[in-house]
């Protein structure tokens, strides 16, 4: 593992438990109150599950079209992300929306476009694991699918009649809560960033165990 | 022709029973049924915080359970990883060693 990685671990430790304490200091939405708080987690998780799916779409491309092993690891690792943030997302969003909303689920364009996404991941992961010989290429296709979705999420609630909040509200937060909202971001960001370096690196040491395998068959 | 009329006059009499049912039950639903009781209108708006506590949602819980679940989910990820890691460690360094001897012997 690299260097930075322990140290930038620890500070995301601190970030993490200093999280809560910025997060109850913002002020409460005057309509939603104390569920509205759910938002801090949901949206940067949310953010962290589209980033997954465009850099599992990219390296997937890259592997494709170029043939590198490498991107295949990095796709893997992303894919796997997507499925956690993803299910971060999924989860978190129906829990504010019971309140919110007076239901847990709708059948509305931003979270059924967000289902697909995350149905998209682990059709990824299932195809890498069940699949057989030449599954990493048929992944990577899926994977290709799953970044083009990503647009099509984001836009989603600017185009389409919806309940969920457009895209407009994060610019206009009041100051308090854009700062624990950013806080809560970076954190999430810096938290993406250790976790996909983690377990790219396990998918290089499974690499490693295959070339030693071939290596003592020789 | 005589068949024919009978034949006619008894089409005419099943006619006649089906129009009269549907006729009967036309005029049943017809019929004022008694209505339930409409819910009290309000005139203005309630907010939620000061609505009857039966008809409030308790919000903690559900915040609670968000957050819970964002922290079961990484930390049961990040276990899941480095015992994977360790695995796959453990084995290479028993391959290491192995192909080690190996050359040497």
């Amino acid at each position: 593992m690299p260097k930075w990685f322990m140290p930038l671990a620890g500070v995301n430790a601190v970030m993490f438990a200093a999280a809560p304490f910025i997060i109850a200091r913002a002020d409460y939405e005057a309509t939603m109150g104390l569920v509205q708080k759910i938002f801090y987690y949901h949206m940067p998780s949310a953010s962290m599950f589209l980033l997954s799916a465009v850099i599992c779409g990219i390296a997937s491309a890259r592997f494709l079209f170029g043939g590198s092993p490498r991107q295949d690891r990095l796709a893997h690792a992303a894919a796997e992300l997507a499925v956690l943030f993803g299910a971060i997302t999924l989860v978190t969003g129906p829990l504010w929306a019971r309140k919110a909303w007076g239901v847990w689920w709708a059948w509305d364009v931003r979270l059924t476009s967000s289902l697909m996404g995350w149905m998209v991941a682990w059709a990824y992961l299932l195809v890498r694991k069940y699949g057989g010989p030449g599954s990493d290429k048929l992944a990577a296709g899926l994977a290709l699918f799953g970044m083009a979705n990503v647009p099509f999420v984001y836009i989603s609630v600017n185009y389409w009649r919806t309940i969920h909040p457009k895209t407009s509200v994060v610019p206009t937060l009041p100051a308090d809560m854009g700062t624990a909202l950013w806080f809560s971001f970076v954190c999430f960001l810096l938290l993406f960033t250790l976790l996909l370096r983690l377990r790219v690196h396990l998918e290089e040491q499974r690499a490693r165990l295959d070339a030693l395998y071939l290596s003592l068959d020789e | 022709m005589l068949k024919q009329t009978a034949k006619t006059r008894r089409h005419s009499g099943i006619f006649g029973v089906l129009l009269a049912v549907v006729i009967g039950i036309g005029v049943s639903a017809q019929q004022p049924q008694p209505q339930p009781a409409p819910p009290a209108a309000t005139d203005e708006f309630v907010p939620i915080s000061q609505l009857p506590p039966q008809d409030q949602l308790p919000a903690a819980p559900l915040l609670i359970g968000a957050y819970a679940f964002v922290w079961v989910a990484l930390f049961g990820y990040l276990l899941s990883v480095g015992r994977r890691l360790t695995k796959v460690q453990t084995e290479v360094e028993r391959l290491d060693a192995q192909i080690a001897k190996g050359t040497r012997a």
